[in-house]
């Protein structure tokens, strides 16, 4: 694991291998962009080029931060965003890899739903919203709902991608060698696929996190970073938008960093599909 | 000519089943159990897609969406490949705006849409920035690592061949890194169409096909809403297919690039 770690960083960052010092070199050369940025915006908020209100500065973001985080405001908005961003990305990560596989498997399947689907999915997602909200009303399940459905796009084009990509060879080799149907799928099929299947849902994951924020704002939930960044906009608290705004950014790369590129290192960079 | 058969057999069936889905569709419309209002028949909806077409309001919204997109498009992609090719050529640039990069763009650009309301107002100038936003990451991302690509070997041979920096960067590195830039013009133009969109239907003016479709919920009109949507899915689609798939034509698979592409 130690070793999957490093690699990742030295993949990113090109550092020259030695141990030590460099590390803090390297934590404060990623450091000095924000350093300068944040130093620019000061300046500008300093300057009151803004009004305060619309331009806050640095240090009253951090205030209303904290206080938000301790009063446990902001992270029940991001419990309920996480929640829903994961029961929608759930269903969709059943349904696509489920009727992908199918097609990717049967001709029948393929003929039957690909029409379908290639006349939903280049509508944006959102333009989906206002019917999902009439259909099943404001707040969560129309949220849940229209997240899956948009995010079981990705997931199910690479699924057939991936199934279809098997190589005809591995297929017939394991039939010689007696495999049932069964076998076949979980030691051959779903095992060849994996690579696609994970980009599959690390696009889609990524799409549902897109659309979940908005879907927020339009859905009327009660709670949630979406709603608390738009309904900090009718009192004009900017302070809380940029607080969500932050909580949004940390999570979307803890996303990333900690969920897919875990998972894409025990499954397929160990069984050499890909190297990373 | 089992493959012919093979073929017309899969449009056959294609077509059983979209005659079969608009069949369900319209005998869940016309049997009562929901209201006109929600789930309106598919001649209302074609009427009035037609009638919204021929009085030249749906033209009037897909124009102005198409502008918003196109103006924020293009800025994308005027700051995003220069600065792409800078972070690819120059180590410091990198060093620099990569960490930005990468912590800016996890964060969606819908989440911004309330606080450019704050600073910006409703309107154009919102939208075009939001869609810029959206689209300048994708190209940012697939111009450095397009320019990184670019086979070393290649860029040896030009310099021993005494290609200064200026024909280098011409006739190398932007034809080596073009199909790159070429997928990541698609990503950005994916990501501004939704992103055009989404900024319509929350910092709400008085045109945009987002916008239309937003209004029509207010005033139950499913009708109008589903009639946008097919505008919605044509245009994107026909950007899809027809505008990149030329670009494509022109460029990279006349250059004979696109094998490297797929790799």
């Amino acid at each position: 694991m130690q070793d999957a770690v490093s690699t990742v960083i030295a993949v990113e960052h090109r550092p020259e291998r030695r141990p030590g010092g460099d590390r803090l070199r390297l934590i404060g050369r990623n450091l000095f962009p924000f350093v300068v940025v944040a130093v620019m915006w000061e300046a500008v908020a300093w300057a009151e080029v803004f009004p305060r209100r619309l331009f806050p500065r640095l240090e009253d973001v951090a205030v209303t931060f904290a206080q938000l985080t301790v009063s446990g405001i902001l992270p029940h908005h991001a419990i309920e965003t996480v929640i829903r961003l994961l029961s929608g990305f759930a269903l969709a990560a059943v349904i696509g890899v489920t009727i992908g596989v199918l097609m990717g498997r049967s001709r029948r399947a393929e003929d039957i739903f690909l029409p379908l689907v290639s006349i939903c999915a280049p509508i944006p997602g959102l333009a989906y919203a206002p019917l999902f909200l009439l259909w099943f009303g404001l707040g969560n399940v129309s949220a849940v709902l229209l997240v899956g459905f948009v995010s079981a796009f990705p997931v199910l084009f690479n699924s057939w991608t991936g199934v279809k990509a098997v190589k005809e060879i591995w297929l017939r080799s394991a039939q010689a060698m007696g495999a049932d149907d069964r076998r076949l799928f979980s030691h051959v099929i779903l095992p060849g696929a994996l690579p696609y299947i994970l980009t599959g849902l690390r696009l889609g994951l990524a799409q549902a996190w897109r659309i979940l924020v908005a879907v927020e704002m339009l859905a009327a939930v009660p709670w949630g970073l979406g709603w608390l960044i738009f309904g900090a906009r009718e009192f004009l608290n900017t302070d809380a938008m940029l607080a969500g705004i932050a909580v949004i950014a940390v999570i979307g790369v803890a996303l990333e960093k900690f969920v897919f590129q875990k998972i894409e290192n025990y499954t397929v960079v160990r069984w050499g599909m890909i190297t990373s | 000519m089992t493959e012919q058969s093979q073929r017309t057999r899969s449009i056959v069936r294609a077509a059983i089943t979209l005659t079969a889905a608009a069949l369900l569709y319209e005998l869940l419309a016309r049997s009562g159990y929901f209201a006109q209002a929600l789930l309106p028949t598919l001649p209302t909806i074609a009427r009035t897609l037609f009638t919204m077409i021929a009085d030249g309001t749906m033209i009037e919204h897909a124009g102005f969406t198409m502008y918003r997109v196109l103006f924020g498009f293009g800025l994308a992609i005027a700051v995003g490949i220069p600065l792409g090719i800078l972070m690819a050529r120059f180590q410091r640039v990198e060093n620099f705006f990569l960490p930005l990069v990468s912590a800016l763009m996890p964060i969606p650009s819908f989440s911004l849409v309330p606080l450019f309301m704050l600073w910006f107002g409703i309107g154009n100038l919102t939208t075009i920035l939001i869609v810029f936003y959206a689209a300048t990451f994708p190209m940012v991302f697939n111009t450095w690592s397009g320019v990184r690509s670019v086979n070393p070997l290649w860029l040896r041979a030009a310099g021993a061949m005494g290609a200064d920096e200026q024909r280098l960067f011409w006739k190398v590195i932007i034809p080596g890194a073009s199909p790159f830039i070429i997928t990541g013009m698609r990503q950005a133009f994916l990501r501004a169409w939704i992103a055009v969109v989404g900024a319509e239907m929350i910092a709400a003016s008085d045109w945009g096909l987002g916008w239309v479709i937003f209004d029509a919920k207010e005033f139950l009109n499913a009708d109008i809403m589903l009639a946008s949507l097919l505008v919605i899915g044509a245009i994107g689609y026909a950007f899809e297919r027809l505008v990149f798939g030329s670009i494509e034509r022109a460029t990279v698979q006349r250059w004979g690039m696109v094998r490297m592409a797929k790799g």
